[in-house]
């Protein structure tokens, strides 16, 4: 596997709280955009602009004036403390900018000096600063040290959301051209072919034809993977790493059997391939709200009565939290079901009508347990009941696996540490800080695994499932430790809706003879 | 940063990508691969290939299980998972190997 050019932290049995080591991540930044491109189809200037210091306070002022709740947390921080010990990447690195209220600090100390009656005349003895290019460049590296999970706020006596803090530094950076190359090409992308790779919808077909093939051969089912049906039940909308990477696409299979087995005709949109809205990470209302109507567009052309999300953690939050707003009303689908679902509802409500019939031993090779995705546990919530979205993929696990044990308490639910790869920090570029954030939630693992025999974890994001197929060797885990919630639902379905066989599959067998 | 091959120069990316994918040249690849400390063979040039005909028609890399069947077809099915494939590229097929091949660099949540 990959040698790390960093030290890899060792894994304890409880991660210690660091002495703090003043600027050990300043070095770290991910690249800038080199492309203008990327930057102006978000609306935003090609490269850093000349007066960017006049801008980006107006622009801070803007911000503060749109969104009360920033405001708010950037005025009533009071020291307490609490927040220290709580982000993933302060234990990881020891660096005091990587505690949220260091990393709060760097964007509050401008707006206390440009904002603030006490910064305007008298900044040294309240903390106040101008905005310097140094202070600017601060902002680039550790606004992108923070991966949005919110996990600090959980502990804050005030509230504070350093993630909305993190978003809104982003949204200053990007209004004066000096924007993320991950985070904006990706957009960039969306906003040109439909989804987060880049795939277009050839690409999408040849794979999801090459899905039912593969199904077929295993179990003689023609279970279809329909793209573009005008006219189906449920629009499917998931993260572009379902058609693309594992074990995402085995969970992509998981859900194209349940479908087939609950009988509700389905379809995915090449135009709305993408769960994803990276519009949030960067805090750009108007893109995500550009990405979101593309949901609403495609419901609309394809006709559904049901829209339901796959398995993406980020994705979740805007629909669950956003999506009315961004693109609604929605009454054009069928208001007996949620809008939207999240396909663990889909699957744990088929599952409850009995719908679905399942043989667990095909998992017994496997102990499981699960991470809790940060913007699902900490920003949304799944079926009727509040932690709805903490015991339904559980349920959906437990249905379907004879073996489950949960990591230690401290570390799951709304307390679950951040896989460290999220909030758009998922790039090469920010391999140090991705290993180093990873430490909490590999140790609780590891424990688990030590004191339960725990084999596998599953997720329901396609960050977090990519983010530790990279990071679990850095620990001296297996890459396909992490699994999909709905790749062990595909594993132990019973396919008993018999179908025939498709054409191709026909041919095949007379070539073979 | 350029690098050179065979006395000509050619513009990657930071992240070492090739610029202009029409430029791609076998040479780039060796290069490339000798940068990473790898010794292309034939076991390579299977995968980098098939890459290049995948992206030629669908003009993004192929997803890794496309590419895993796709090998399993041709070199027997032992060899169709992603161990084997990071057996010869470890940073990743996908990352690594599209490199070689003077594709883009899949980005996305991958």
């Amino acid at each position: 596997m990959a040698k790390a050019e960093f030290g890899v932290p060792e894994l304890t049995q409880y991660v210690e709280v660091p002495a703090i080591k003043e600027g050990a991540m300043a070095h770290l930044k991910p690249f800038v955009v080199n492309n203008p491109d990327h930057n102006t189809d978000l609306g935003f200037p090609g490269e850093l602009i000349d007066d960017w210091q006049t801008k980006a306070v107006e622009k801070l002022g803007d911000l503060c004036s749109r969104y009360r709740s920033l405001r708010v947390y950037l005025d009533s921080c009071v020291k307490c403390g609490s927040c220290t010990d709580k982000c993933h990447y302060f234990l990881g690195t020891a660096d005091p900018k990587n505690m949220p209220v260091g990393r709060q600090d760097l964007l509050r100390k401008v707006y206390r000096r440009y904002f603030t009656l006490a910064g305007k005349y008298f900044p040294k003895l309240v903390g106040a600063e101008d905005l310097t290019r140094e202070t600017l460049d601060e902002w680039y590296s550790y606004y992108h040290q923070c991966s949005q999970c919110r996990r600090c706020s959980v502990f804050c006596p005030y509230g504070i959301d350093t993630a909305e803090i993190s978003m809104a530094a982003r949204e200053i950076l990007d209004s004066i051209g000096y924007g993320q190359k991950y985070c904006n090409e990706i957009i960039a992308k969306v906003h040109k072919v439909g989804n987060n790779l880049g795939l277009p919808g050839p690409a999408i077909a040849n794979t999801l034809e090459g899905l039912e093939e593969d199904v077929w051969d295993d179990a003689e089912v023609h279970v279809r993977f329909p793209l573009d049906v005008e006219g189906a039940e449920v629009l499917l909308v998931t993260p572009s790493a379902d058609f693309f990477a594992e074990p995402h696409v085995d969970g992509l299979i998981g859900y194209g059997k349940v479908f087939h087995e609950a009988g509700v005709s389905w379809t995915l949109s090449t135009t709305a391939s993408e769960a994803g809205n990276f519009g949030m990470f960067i805090g750009s209302y108007e893109n995500m709200r550009r990405v979101a109507l593309r949901v609403r567009k495609a419901a609309l052309e394809l006709k559904v009565k049901r829209i339901v999300f796959g398995e993406c953690g980020h994705a979740w939050r805007v629909a669950y939290a956003f999506l009315n707003t961004l693109a609604g009303p929605f009454d054009f689908l069928d208001p007996n079901y949620p809008v939207p679902q999240h396909i663990c509802e889909f699957t744990w409500d088929e599952m409850q009508k009995g719908t679905l019939e399942f043989d667990k031993s095909e998992n017994d090779d496997k102990v499981l347990t699960f991470h809790d995705s940060c913007n699902v546990a900490r920003a949304t919530r799944m079926g009727d009941l509040p932690g709805g979205q903490f015991e339904i993929p559980r349920n959906v696990i437990k249905a379907v696996c004879n073996h489950y044990v949960d990591m230690h308490h401290e570390t799951i639910g709304e307390r679950t540490f951040c896989c460290g790869g999220g909030g758009g920090l998922l790039t090469d570029d920010l391999m140090e800080l991705r290993v180093k954030g990873a430490l909490p939630r590999m140790t609780a693992l590891k424990n688990a695994m030590d004191e339960y025999g725990v084999t596998h974890m599953a997720a329901i994001c396609a960050i977090c499932k990519s983010q530790f197929t990279k990071t679990l060797p850095y620990y001296g885990m297996d890459m396909d430790q992490i699994v999909s919630v709905h790749q062990l639902v595909s594993n132990a379905i019973v396919l008993n809706r018999k179908t025939p066989p498709p054409e191709w599959a026909e041919e095949e067998d007379e070539e073979d003879e | 940063m350029p690098i050179e091959v065979n006395g000509k120069s050619f513009e990657t990316d930071e992240e070492g990508y090739l610029v202009n994918l029409a430029e791609w040249e076998p040479g780039i690849a060796e290069v490339m691969a000798k940068q990473d400390e790898l010794e292309l063979n034939d076991e390579h040039w299977e995968i980098i290939n098939f890459l290049r005909e995948y992206y030629d028609e669908y003009q993004i890399a192929p997803a890794v299980r496309v590419l895993t069947k796709a090998v399993g077809k041709k070199l027997g099915k032992d060899k169709g998972n992603s161990k084997y494939l990071y057996s010869l590229f470890p940073y990743g097929p996908g990352k690594q190997a599209c490199r070689f091949a003077g594709l883009p660099k899949p980005t996305g949540c991958i």
